[in-house]
């Protein structure tokens, strides 16, 4: 069975979201300025930057996670495709919110529980109960995640006894199993290895057709990879948005040329 | 100055620097020796004073006017007793207050002060709470000089050990579990049971047994509450042949409890009875000691098994 729905809507130029004069503040502090950008549906969008710049505020106002903690509050919008739903919206549950969109941390942060039940929690608290169900979408979610042959025949081990590529690609089965709209990525493979980096950057090109990606990465090379647009930002400001090919071969702006030539950053 | 000279110079320094290393390793070995040989000679003296009495029938017979035949069973029945009540009113109290503070409290000036207070009121002398029981749950609720008031009492000492221990066990969980179970959609609550309390299970169980080993050593707010100090008879069973098996009888009951029972017996003038607190006295440490090691298991075994 294919968990994911399917690509009713080929062209690549669909938008599955869009933002609009968004801002953001820590309470007084500004971390995001007046930020206009569109999402393309099932493709993957990079959002790359110096540290601090906001790339990671700007990837957790999707999931509504600045919503955990107090005084922090969102101005303009993140209108969601095809219902028109502003995910910002004070009216609108975050939690709704974090149904709909998905996300891999940092670190791999799996639960102390089963490799099994790691990937079942998402749709246990979405009320599925049956056994066969949710066997079949846990399976599907392991092999979407490229992990399901390495961990078929210990599906009842500790998460914790798995490598951290593993570990980061369990994240990834967990948050697939739900069917998302959109996932996002929070630099997935900066706690990683090399060969663990490369084996999530080859999942990511794997699931590009079936969900629509958003991925923070403080590595260009790996912004250039796997991505099909990519967002410059700096101090809380987009500099520059567009194909990734236009963004790495010719910029536009001077400040994203001297970042991703590395003369900065 | 030539180069000989220098090391002689510098090896005379180190060598003048780690006398004051030998001097403070002999204070720490010292002052550590003088804690623990204390312990040991009490407890060795206890030993020899109590283990000729630690027979079978001592934990089966009743306290009695004659100290041969004289034990402790009404006093460790009525310990299990009051320390049944005191968990069952101490552990979901505890540990709710735990989960409010340290999940839904808001950070604000009045979640601080109560923050201080519980803090606070785990050095409150716990004959103060004996007062206070006396006023509230003996008179003011009707309890009665019964198993529930000393457990409830008891329960409301422990109560800032058990809330301090939940705390600290369910901050000791990364955020990055929590904020991935939110991720996935989760309510606070869903967090906080699917999560957060089993993953700090280990941690708030110390916490518990801690609290409880305190609680079974207590004398003074057992005595201010009016416990009896001879006590021939058994309370009802809880556990009863007929339907509905259970029983709550009990909770009314008069009791006492293991130090009370050693307090009456090192205040009897004979020398046999000074034996028989002795040998009550080691069943009171090795209960607590067995508790403590329990508690040392948890935290540093099971705990194991989580690595973050």
């Amino acid at each position: 069975m294919q968990i994911f729905k399917p690509a009713s809507t080929a062209s690549p130029t669909v938008q599955k979201a869009a933002v609009n004069q968004l801002n953001f503040y820590y309470g007084a502090y500004q971390a995001l300025k007046n930020i206009n950008m569109v999402v393309h549906e099932k493709q993957v969008t990079a959002l790359i930057g110096p540290s601090g710049c906001g790339k990671s505020t700007f990837l957790r106002c999707f999931n509504r996670m600045h919503d955990l903690y107090p005084h922090n509050h969102y101005e303009g919008e993140i209108l969601l495709y095809p219902d028109n739903e502003n995910i910002l919206s004070p009216e609108i549950d975050p939690i709704e919110v974090r149904m709909r969109i998905s996300m891999v941390f940092q670190k791999p942060n799996p639960f102390p529980k089963s490799i099994f039940e790691n990937v079942a929690y998402g749709l246990r608290i979405r009320g599925v109960k049956r056994r066969s169900i949710l066997e079949e979408r846990v399976e599907n979610a392991l092999r979407n995640a490229a992990l399901w042959e390495e961990v078929k025949d210990r599906l009842e081990d500790l998460a914790f006894n798995l490598s951290g590529g593993q570990q980061q690609r369990l994240c990834i089965a967990r948050a697939l199993a739900t069917d998302p709209e959109i996932l996002l990525f929070d630099e997935p493979t900066s706690a990683l290895d090399p060969i663990a980096t490369a084996s999530i950057e080859e999942l990511i090109s794997d699931i590009r057709n079936k969900v629509t990606i958003l991925i923070v990465t403080h590595n260009m090379q790996q912004a250039a990879r796997v991505s099909d647009y990519t967002a410059y930002m700096y101090m809380g400001e987009l500099i520059e948005f567009g194909a990734t090919d236009n963004i790495f071969i010719k910029p536009k702006n001077k400040q994203t040329e001297d970042y991703i030539t590395g003369r900065f950053g | 100055m030539n180069n000989t000279d220098n090391i002689n110079e510098i090896r005379t320094i180190i060598a003048r620097h780690k006398r004051w290393d030998l001097l403070a390793l002999t204070a720490g070995v010292i002052a550590l020796m003088i804690a623990v040989l204390t312990f040991i000679a009490l407890f060795g003296n206890m030993m020899v004073d109590g283990m000729p009495r630690l027979t079978w029938e001592f934990f089966t017979s009743f306290p009695s006017r004659k100290p041969e035949s004289a034990g402790i069973l009404s006093a460790w029945v009525g310990t299990t007793l009051v320390m049944l009540v005191t968990a069952a009113a101490a552990v979901p109290l505890g540990v709710a207050a735990g989960i409010y503070l340290e999940e839904y409290a808001p950070k604000n000036f009045i979640t601080e002060i109560i923050e201080i207070n519980v803090t606070n009121l785990a050095g409150v002398p716990s004959i103060i709470y004996g007062l206070l029981a006396l006023g509230l749950f003996v008179y003011q609720l009707g309890l009665g000089q019964s198993i529930l008031t000393a457990g409830l009492t008891l329960a409301l000492l422990i109560l800032p050990i058990v809330i301090v221990a939940t705390r600290e066990a369910i901050r000791s969980i990364p955020l990055t579990i929590r904020e991935s179970a939110f991720a996935l959609g989760a309510t606070k609550w869903q967090t906080v049971a699917d999560h957060v309390l089993p993953y700090s299970a280990a941690g708030i169980l110390t916490g518990i047994i801690i609290g409880l080993a305190r609680a079974i050593g207590e004398t003074a707010p057992i005595i201010t509450i009016g416990a009896l100090t001879f006590i021939a008879f058994l309370p009802p069973s809880p556990i009863q042949d007929q339907f509905p098996f259970l029983s709550f009888e009990w909770l009314m009951e008069p009791f006492t409890v293991m130090p009370i029972q050693m307090f009456n017996w090192i205040s009897r003038p004979q020398e046999a009875f000074q034996h028989n607190a002795a040998a009550a006295g080691l069943v009171l440490v090795i209960m607590t000691l067995l508790m403590n090691g329990l508690a040392i298991y948890l935290r540093y075994y099971l705990r194991k098994k989580i690595k973050w």
